[in-house]
C-alpha cells in the first residue's frame, strides 16, 4: 500500500489530510476526536493576543448553498477567531500534542500588526511543543475590520513585514495563509516568500453573501434584520482554489514554495487534484463540518488505492505532477480538433444537448422526428457544452480528429504540427513582429 | 384469521376497523415537501419532453416540476390545471406507468422515472389546501350551454366554458357530481372524499349550475336541451353493463362490479359492507382490478380474477396487475365462464380455458364462489342520441357529433381510452370548439 506520510516543511504527519484552522479545531475535545478518527494533522483555530476574549454574534454564524437533496455545496461564516482564553487554548494544544506526537500540530495566529504582539505570542506557542505556526492573513470578515486577517493579506508589504517578524522571533516553521480576495494571488505569495515564509496555505474564505431573505430583504445569515458579508468555502470554491494554487505552483518567482492546499476538499479525489497541482498536503474544513471526522477514512483509502494504481510509492510522486501541464491560453494547440460524438446506445433522448446547442451555442446538433440526436460536424466547434449538460456519463464525448482528417466546419485538413495564437496570422503581435 | 374471515356467504364486518382503515388508506402517501424537492430535482427538464407528448392533456410537466423545485408549487399547480382542471384526481388515478412516467427518460436511463404523478399531486394538493382557485371568468357572453354528465368530461367541459364566459348547466343522473371519480374508482386511490372536494373546488370558477338526479331520456330530453341552450355537450358515462350470457348468471350473488364499487365509495362505514368469502371477478380492466382488490381489502378470503385473454391483453396495466397480486388476488387468464352453479345462490362458477383466439380448449375448471363480480365492460344506453359509430357516439375533431350544436366526449364518445385524463382532454377541447362556434357569429 502507498505510503501516505508527508513531510511538509519539516512537519511530519501520517497522511496529508489536515484539518484547517476553523471551528473543528477550536478545542481539545474536537481535536482529540479528529486524531482518533485518523486525521494527519490540525491547524488549531486562530489564536489572538492575550486579553479580553473575542466576542461572536449570538445569531446565526453560517449560511449555506445547497444542491440536490439538500447536499451542502457552499458554506459561509461570520465567526471570528477563537473566543476562548489564550491560556486555555495553549494548555490544550500542549496536552493534545503530548498525546499525539506523530500528528502535525500547527497553530494559527492573528494578532495586531505590531512586532511586540507577535513577539509576545510566539514563545507561548513554542512552549506547547507545536510543530509550526500559520499566519492568518485571510479571514475576510470581522477581524479584517480591525486591521487583521485579510486586511493584512491584501497588502503584500504587510505580509512581508509580519512574516519577517515571525521568522525572526521563532524557530518554528511559518506557513502564511492567503486570502483569495485579491486580484492576483501571486503577489501576496511572493510577499510571503520575501518575508521568509516556509510555505503558503490557500485559499482562505471568499467574501460572500450566500443568499437574500426575500421576506426580510436582508442578506443571510441574518442577524436581527441585518447581514454582513462572510467567508465562503466548501465544494463550490474548489475551482477557484485550484487555480490559485496552480498559479503559485507554476510561476517562476514562487515555484517550489511549499503549498498547503485548501478550498472545498471533500473527497480523496479533491485532495489528489490539489496535490497534483502542487500542494504538498491539504487542509479540510467544510467536509468535516458537513459529515463529521470519519470522512478522513475514505480520503486515506481512496488516495492509497489511487496511488497504488498509479504505482506511486509516496505522495511526493504525486505532488506537482500536473504543474507542467498548466499553460496559458495562447499556447494551446489550435490544431487539436475534436468533435462531439453521441453514443446512441447510451442516449436517453432527453434533448438537453439539443436545447443547449440550439438555443445557446452553435446549432450543431440535429434532432430527428423520433428524437434521435446527432452532431453536425460542419457546425460543431467542439465547445463541450453538450458534454457538460448531458445527464448520462460518457454518452457524449469529444473525439479527436486524426491528423489528415477534414474538419467539415472549417474545410481545413487537420495538421500534425502544433500551432497556437503566438504564431497565428490573426495575432496583431505576430504581424508587428513580421514587419 | 378468525371465524369471521372463514364464514361462508356475503357478510359484512369480516375485518376490524383498524384493518379496514389500513387497507383502504391512501395508496400512495402524499410527498412531504422535502420528498417533493428530491423527486423534482430528478427531472432533467427535457427539450420537447416525451412526458408531455405522452400526457393526453399535454401538461407541461418539466415546467411544473421546475416550479415545484423552485418553491412555487402554486405556480406548478396552475401549469397543471391550465391543461387539466382535474389534475388533482388525475395525479391519483392516472396509470402514469403507461403514460408520462413510461415516457420519462429516466425510465429509459435507470428504470426509475421521475415521480410525475406524485409531484403533480403535491402541487395540486398544495393549491387546493389553500382554497385558491387560480382561474377567473371572461366577460359574460350571454350564451348558455347544457352539459350532460358531471363526470370528468362534463366537468372539464363546463369549467372551460365557464372560464370563457358562458353559463353552463350540468345535468347528472346521480345524487352527487363527479361521475366515475365519485362512484367508480377504488377508494384507496381517492381518499378523504377527494372527488367531492375537487368538484367543489372546480365550481369556484362560477357560472356552473349542477342539476343532480336528472337523467337524459328520463327526466330531460335531447330536444329540450337543444331548445333551451346555445349548445349541448354530451359527457355521460356508460349506463349499461355487459352481461356474461352464461347459464346461471341470474343467481343471487352474481353482481355488477361497478355497483359494488359505487356502493363501496358511498358507504359511510366499510364494516357494514358485505363481501363474500370466495369472490370471483370476471374481467381484465381497471374495474375488475378495483373490485378484486377491494374485495380482498374488505376481508374476502379468496379472490380470483379471471380474464378470457392473456395477461398482455388486459386493460389493467402491469402495475395494476402487480398491485392486485400484492394484495393477494389470484389472476387466472385465458379462461371464459361457461356456467354459474348453485341452488338460487351461486356456489361455484365453471370456466373453460381458451386459446389466444378465444377458441375453447375443452379443459374446464370450477371455482368456489359465493360472490361473483362481472366487470366485462359497459355500454352506452339512450335514445335520440346523435349518430353512433359502433356502440358509442360518433365524433369528429374536437367532439363534434352528427348533430349541429351538439358535442360529445368521454366514455360515451368514440375514441379515447376510458381514462379520466382522456375524458378531461376531450371535454376541454370540445369546450374550446363550442366557444369558437358560439363566438364566431
Amino acid at each position: 500500500m502507498a505510503d501516505l506520510t508527508t513531510d511538509f516543511v519539516g512537519i511530519k504527519s501520517p497522511n496529508p489530510f489536515w484539518l484547517a484552522s476553523a471551528p473543528p479545531t477550536d478545542k481539545e475535545y474536537n481535536v482529540r476526536r479528529a486524531f482518533e478518527a485518523g486525521w494527519g494533522g490540525v491547524v488549531w483555530k486562530t489564536l489572538g493576543e492575550d486579553g479580553p476574549p473575542i466576542v461572536n454574534v449570538n445569531g446565526p454564524r453560517y449560511g449555506a448553498i445547497w444542491g440536490a437533496d439538500r447536499r451542502l455545496l457552499g458554506l459561509n461564516n461570520i465567526e471570528l477567531i477563537t473566543d476562548r482564553p489564550l491560556e486555555v487554548n495553549l494548555r490544550e494544544i500542549k496536552a493534545v500534542k503530548r498525546d499525539y506526537p506523530d500528528r502535525a500540530m500547527i497553530v494559527s495566529l492573528m494578532v495586531p500588526c505590531e512586532e511586540a504582539a507577535w513577539k509576545a505570542i510566539l514563545p507561548l506557542v513554542e512552549e506547547t511543543g507545536a510543530d509550526g505556526v500559520e499566519l492568518n492573513f485571510g479571514c475576510p470578515h470581522g477581524m479584517s475590520e480591525r486591521g487583521m486577517g485579510s486586511a493584512v493579506g491584501q497588502v503584500p508589504e504587510y505580509i512581508t513585514m509580519v512574516t519577517r517578524w515571525v521568522k525572526q522571533n521563532t524557530r518554528m516553521p511559518c506557513i502564511v495563509k492567503l486570502t483569495p480576495n485579491i486580484t492576483d494571488v501571486r503577489k501576496p505569495a511572493m510577499a510571503a516568500l520575501e518575508g521568509g515564509a516556509d510555505a503558503v496555505s490557500l485559499i482562505n474564505t471568499i467574501n460572500s453573501i450566500t443568499s437574500v431573505d426575500l421576506d426580510l430583504f436582508a442578506p443571510e445569515p441574518t442577524i436581527d434584520g441585518k447581514g454582513a458579508h462572510g467567508g465562503y468555502c466548501g465544494p463550490a470554491v474548489k475551482p477557484i482554489a485550484l487555480n490559485m494554487v496552480a498559479e503559485i505552483a507554476r510561476t517562476p518567482e514562487t515555484r517550489g514554495l511549499p503549498i498547503s492546499g485548501i478550498g472545498g476538499v471533500t473527497t480523496w479525489k479533491d485532495a489528489a487534484e490539489f496535490m497534483a497541482l502542487g500542494a504538498g498536503n491539504v487542509q479540510v474544513c467544510t467536509a468535516a463540518m458537513t459529515y463529521g471526522f470519519k470522512i478522513v477514512q475514505e480520503m486515506i483509502s481512496g488516495l492509497s488505492q489511487y496511488m497504488d494504481e498509479k504505482e506511486m510509492g509516496s505522495t511526493s510522486q504525486l505532488v506537482g505532477r500536473a504543474v507542467p501541464n498548466i499553460s496559458d491560453w495562447q499556447n494551446l494547440n489550435l490544431n487539436y480538433v475534436t468533435k462531439a460524438r453521441i453514443d446512441q446506445d447510451l442516449c436517453i433522448q432527453c434533448g438537453r444537448c439539443y436545447a443547449a446547442c440550439e438555443d445557446t451555442s452553435h446549432q450543431a446538433i440535429a434532432m430527428s422526428e423520433d428524437r434521435v440526436f446527432t452532431v453536425k460536424d460542419d457546425e460543431c466547434v467542439a465547445c463541450n457544452l453538450c458534454v457538460n449538460v448531458c445527464p448520462v456519463e460518457e454518452c457524449i464525448t469529444m473525439e479527436e480528429l486524426p491528423t489528415g482528417a477534414l474538419d467539415e466546419r472549417t474545410g481545413q485538413v487537420v495538421a500534425e504540427e502544433h500551432a497556437d495564437w503566438t504564431s497565428h496570422p490573426n495575432n496583431p503581435a505576430v504581424k508587428t513582429a513580421a514587419e | 384469521m378468525d371465524a369471521r374471515a372463514l364464514k361462508e356467504g356475503i357478510i359484512p364486518g369480516r375485518l376490524d376497523a383498524e384493518d379496514l382503515n389500513e387497507g383502504f388508506k391512501d395508496l400512495h402517501a402524499p410527498l412531504t415537501e422535502h420528498e417533493a424537492f428530491v423527486a423534482a430535482d430528478r427531472c432533467y427538464f427535457c427539450h420537447d419532453a416525451p412526458c408531455i407528448t405522452a400526457c393526453p392533456t399535454e401538461i407541461d410537466i418539466p415546467l411544473f416540476i421546475r416550479q415545484i423545485a423552485t418553491d412555487t408549487p402554486e405556480a406548478a399547480a396552475k401549469t397543471i390545471l391550465t391543461q387539466n382542471i382535474l389534475g388533482g384526481m388525475c395525479a391519483r388515478v392516472c396509470p402514469t406507468e403507461t403514460l408520462c412516467e413510461e415516457a420519462c427518460v429516466r425510465e429509459a436511463a435507470e428504470g426509475e422515472p421521475v415521480q410525475i404523478g406524485r409531484l403533480q399531486r403535491h402541487a395540486t394538493d398544495t393549491l387546493m389546501a389553500q382554497g385558491v382557485h387560480p382561474f377567473s371568468r371572461a366577460a359574460p357572453t350571454g350564451k348558455t350551454v347544457a352539459v350532460v354528465g358531471a363526470g370528468p368530461a362534463g366537468l372539464a367541459c363546463a369549467h372551460r366554458l365557464a372560464m370563457n364566459g358562458h353559463d353552463v348547466v350540468v345535468f347528472d343522473a346521480r345524487p352527487k357530481a363527479g361521475g366515475l371519480n365519485e362512484y367508480g374508482i377504488a377508494a384507496y386511490k381517492t381518499t378523504e372524499d377527494f372527488a367531492a372536494r375537487e368538484v367543489d373546488w372546480l365550481l369556484q370558477i362560477g357560472g356552473i349550475e349542477i342539476r343532480n338526479e336528472i337523467a337524459l331520456g328520463r327526466d330531460v330530453e335531447m330536444a329540450d336541451l337543444q331548445a333551451d341552450h346555445d349548445a349541448v355537450f354530451l359527457g355521460m358515462g356508460l349506463g349499461g353493463v355487459n352481461s356474461l350470457s352464461t347459464p346461471g348468471e341470474e343467481k343471487t350473488g352474481v353482481l355488477d362490479a361497478v355497483n359494488f364499487i359505487a356502493d363501496l365509495r358511498q358507504t359511510a362505514d366499510l364494516a357494514t359492507l358485505p363481501v363474500g368469502r370466495d369472490v370471483v371477478v370476471i374481467g381484465g380492466g381497471m374495474t375488475a382490478v378495483d373490485a378484486a382488490v377491494q374485495s380482498k381489502l374488505l376481508g374476502a378470503l379468496n379472490v380470483t380474477l379471471v380474464y378470457r385473454r392473456g395477461r398482455d391483453r388486459m386493460n389493467a396495466s402491469v402495475w395494476e396487475q402487480d398491485l392486485a397480486a400484492a394484495k393477494g388476488v389470484r389472476i387466472i387468464t385465458n379462461a371464459s365462464p361457461v356456467a354459474v352453479h348453485g341452488n338460487g345462490m351461486v356456489r361455484e362458477i365453471e370456466f373453460e380455458f381458451t386459446d389466444d383466439s378465444l377458441e375453447p380448449t375443452g379443459e374446464t375448471f370450477r371455482l368456489a364462489a359465493d360472490q361473483v363480480f362481472k366487470a366485462i365492460g359497459q355500454t352506452l344506453i339512450g335514445d335520440n342520441l346523435p349518430d353512433l359509430e359502433g356502440r358509442k357516439i360518433a365524433v369528429t375533431g374536437p367532439g363534434r357529433t352528427s348533430v349541429p350544436g351538439v358535442w360529445a366526449g368521454g366514455d360515451c364518445a368514440v375514441g379515447g381510452d376510458d381514462l379520466t385524463v382522456s375524458a378531461v382532454a376531450e371535454g376541454r377541447d370540445a369546450a374550446e370548439d363550442i366557444h369558437a362556434a358560439l363566438t364566431r357569429a
